[in-house]
């Protein structure tokens, strides 16, 4: 099959990857939960392929400021995950990690930045244990790279890595609900084509 | 006046009154062109460097700088503007992720810039203002009614060139 973009996926495929982000966002809510010491309810995550542009759009549009963190994904596979949190979302986590009342991103020092960069690790490690327990391939991640900036800016870095790939990534939109909040956020996730193939592969599907 | 944006990997030109605009810059580089005698300004949003590093690039021209630029030009010279009246302002190739170990990945916005500078230098277009690295995204508005290029930042506010 060639994969030039996502829409090349077949239902079971992409039934697959919507696996992968249930269990990997189910994953992720208990472990927030855990950190911040109160109670997280995910609805079903939305998981869509869209293109960048897109992406943007579905965010508010490309000047949105958002908290972008990075992670390199290396091992049996390869590829990137990226987590675009809501100005809300930051402020929920840090001033329940943190206890202090943020309510401005340019406030944010390092130790609101280092925090936000432990939450996108632990968010991360949810979903990269879910595929690795799936699929039993090795997969290791880096330490998140943070961002603070307008969506479409941040998304212009992994845009440009995978512009020999593919225009389309893999959307996964989480609601949360924590007590009297509702909050989203998204991650992105984008394999290279070899790597897609081994998951697939090694759930004994073909590709 | 009207607002004509620009998209990513994308290019236009406008006559005077009218505003070009792209959105959120982030290591792409946004390529102003204006011709002060016909009021025509044009706007480029590259991506990549070069599109020889690509393969299956064909019909993706406006997506690299080394074969956007002269498309642009092209767009400007078809409208009535003269080359050799034409001057640049760039914009964006800034690297978001400051703490990134991934170095191909980290100088991409610097490459940016580099094969822009090269491009305009090739085909003999002076650059005015260069507002480009650093860590931060830009949106870029061009006004066709002087040339003058507003670059607005998320967390630093915005200025005019």
């Amino acid at each position: 099959m060639a994969l030039d973009n996502f829409n090349g996926l077949n239902e079971i495929q992409l039934d697959v990857l919507k696996e992968i982000g249930n269990i990997g966002s189910g994953n992720a809510a208990s472990s927030l939960s855990e950190m911040l010491g109160r109670p997280i309810n995910i609805m079903v995550p939305k998981i869509r392929i869209l293109d960048y542009q897109e992406v943007s759009t579905n965010l508010g549009g490309p000047e949105t400021l958002m908290v972008g963190l990075m992670i390199s994904i290396h091992g049996d596979i390869e590829g990137m995950m990226m987590f675009l949190l809501q100005k809300d979302f930051a402020h929920m986590t840090l001033n329940a990690l943190l206890g202090g009342a943020l309510n401005d991103f340019s406030e944010a020092g390092e130790m609101e930045l280092s925090a936000m960069q432990e939450i996108g690790n632990i968010m991360a490690a949810s979903y990269i244990n879910a595929m690795a327990s799936l699929t039993n391939l090795k997969i290791d991640i880096t330490v998140p790279d943070i961002c603070i900036d307008m969506v479409g800016a941040i998304l212009s870095v992994p845009a440009i890595h995978y512009a020999d790939i593919s225009d389309k990534i893999i959307f996964i939109e989480d609601q949360l609900n924590t007590m009297d909040e509702t909050t989203s956020t998204h991650v992105l996730m984008i394999p290279d084509e070899a790597s897609l193939k081994k998951i697939m592969n090694s759930l004994g599907i073909d590709m | 006046m009207s607002q004509i944006v620009v998209g990513i990997s994308d290019l236009n030109i406008a006559k005077n009154p009218d505003i070009l605009v792209t959105y959120a810059l982030g290591s792409c580089v946004g390529i102003c062109l204006y011709d002060p005698i016909t009021k025509i300004a044009g706007l480029s949003h590259i991506m990549l460097p070069n599109s020889n590093q690509i393969s299956g690039s064909a019909g993706q021209s406006y997506k690299f700088a080394d074969t956007a630029i002269v498309l642009l030009l092209k767009k400007m010279e078809m409208a009535g503007a003269q080359r050799v009246r034409l001057k640049a302002k760039i914009a964006g190739g800034a690297q978001m992720f400051t703490g990134m170990s991934n170095s191909s990945l980290a100088n991409i916005g610097q490459r940016n810039v580099m094969a822009v500078k090269a491009e305009l230098a090739r085909l003999k277009i002076p650059i005015l203002v260069e507002d480009v690295g650093k860590n931060y995204g830009r949106t870029l508005y061009l006004d066709s009614s002087d040339g003058s290029m507003r670059i607005k930042s998320a967390n630093r506010g915005e200025w005019v060139w």
